[in-house]
């Protein structure tokens, strides 16, 4: 229990300082692919310092609480992780981040970030079940939502639920809101109704949520590296295969609509995640 | 060593100037200049820079184009939704005095005349280079004025 718990604070510690370097690597990247020289890999860094720095100029008093609030619950879902507490559990706190953060630019008059908002509740309608029916077919696996059981496999769960490792990497696209799901915001500066959710927070506000991005991502990630759970190596393997193919498919498709999302996407993948489901049950 | 978070706060903050761009009327002829700042031949992005839309999460603002009557009142609103520490950047002739529009019935005049300017860029319309010149001569700007303020008092912002 002490050990568990010392690998929880130690994740906590670790995860931002990945976070921000993976979202520094992204950028990078990002640019080569675009035949650019792109930022310093510690940009995300600087832009989140100066961002502290800035003076508060919050409207009003939600938006500040609400990213108080989503730090926090990202940070908390990341400790559970590392934690290896239960998985439900996990996402439950992750999905608390995700509402405040909605909550916070609904609660401002600005149609840039009201809409936002509401998009960006389609895009949490879009994966939470996806990530719902991966943990449902890790349960069916291993026995139990416990992520310990996970780590007692034998056989990466890659294995058994390859769909379902394909539908946690759309997931991962609409959560970390790469084209094409760059719906409710865009991490580029100037585009996506100035990006939507994120319009009305300023400085350290916006700082805290570019925190919390960091810590869902290394979350998120986390989730992956569960589908190769037997040896160090294949799980890095796995991740930085599983990124790079992100940061492809954000550079050669364009933003598409929500309902393209919902209908084209959503629904397909749900049908695939059972028929993974199923095949688990005929073996 | 000590840990100085207002150091690393300053290193950041000339390290990450994010842009936005108000076009007060002018001939597109400055815009497309800034434009072709974001290109991959130019790639801003080198030094951090990064084109916002939005005043309220921006440091540097250019603004290009001849003031009117009618867009200082916006002008002036964009200037005060920026958060400190901000530096103002005019950019072309018409930024600078009003350009060849200067003796029009309803030029106000350079981009000074309605909020204070950093660093001025004459050319009609400017090189892309002198505009990204500009926005490192701001950086500039932003960090004497840090520094007074450090003498002064412990400012946060
Ligand atoms: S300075 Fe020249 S290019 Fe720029 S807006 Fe004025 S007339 Fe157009």
């Amino acid at each position: 229990m002490i050990a568990k718990l010392f690998f929880g604070l130690i994740g906590l510690a670790v995860a931002p300082v990945l976070g921000g370097i993976i979202a520094g690597l992204d950028r990078r990247v990002t640019a080569r692919m675009q035949s650019r020289f792109g930022p310093p890999l510690l940009q995300p860094f600087y832009d989140v310092l100066k961002l502290l720095g800035k003076r508060p100029s919050a409207v009003n008093a939600w938006l500040v609480l609400c990213s108080y609030l989503t730090l926090m619950s990202s940070a908390l879902a990341v400790f559970l992780f590392f934690f290896q507490a239960d998985l439900l559990l996990i996402f439950f706190v992750m999905t608390i981040g995700a509402v405040f953060q909605v909550m916070g630019a609904l609660s401002v008059n600005s149609p840039f970030s009201q809409v936002g908002a509401q998009r960006e509740l389609l895009q949490m309608l879009a994966y939470e079940p996806l990530i719902i029916m991966v943990f449902v077919g890790i349960a069916l696996k291993t026995g139990s939502f416990s992520i310990e059981n996970i780590y007692a496999l034998e056989q990466p769960l890659l294995f058994s639920l390859p769909i379902l490792f394909l539908a946690l990497g759309v997931a991962l696209t609409i959560k970390l809101r790469k084209s094409p799901f760059d719906i409710s915001t865009s991490h580029h500066g100037h585009q996506e109704i100035v990006r939507g959710l994120l319009t009305e927070y300023t400085g350290p506000q916006l700082a805290m949520l570019e925190i919390a991005h960091w810590l869902d991502v290394v979350l998120i990630l986390g989730l992956c590296s569960l589908f190769w759970s037997t040896g160090m190596i294949g799980m890095l393997v796995l991740l930085a295969a599983t990124y790079f193919v992100e940061m492809l498919v954000d550079n050669i498709s364009s933003r598409l609509t929500w309902q393209w999302m919902l209908t084209r996407v959503l629904a397909p993948t749900m049908v695939l995640c059972l028929v993974n489901i199923l095949w688990l049950y005929t073996l | 060593m000590k840990f100085d978070l207002q150091q690393w706060i300053n290193t950041g903050r000339l390290k990450s100037p994010w842009v936005a761009h108000y076009d007060c009327g002018s001939c597109n002829g400055c815009d497309i200049e800034v434009l072709a700042c974001l290109t991959p031949v130019y790639d801003v992005e080198r030094f951090g820079i990064i084109n916002v839309g939005n005043p309220k999460q921006a440091d540097v603002l250019l603004v290009s184009g001849t003031v009117n009557p009618r867009n200082r009142v916006v002008l002036k609103n964009l200037y005060d939704q920026m958060q400190h520490p901000k530096a103002v950047i005019a950019l072309g002739a018409c930024g600078l005095n009003g350009g060849i529009f200067q003796e029009a019935y309803n030029v106000v005049g350079g981009v000074d005349k309605v909020i204070p300017v950093d660093v001025y860029v004459p050319g009609c319309p400017p090189k892309p280079e002198a505009i990204i010149d500009a926005v490192v001569v701001a950086l500039g700007k932003i960090k004497e004025q840090l520094e007074k303020a450090d003498r002064g008092q412990a400012v946060n912002g």
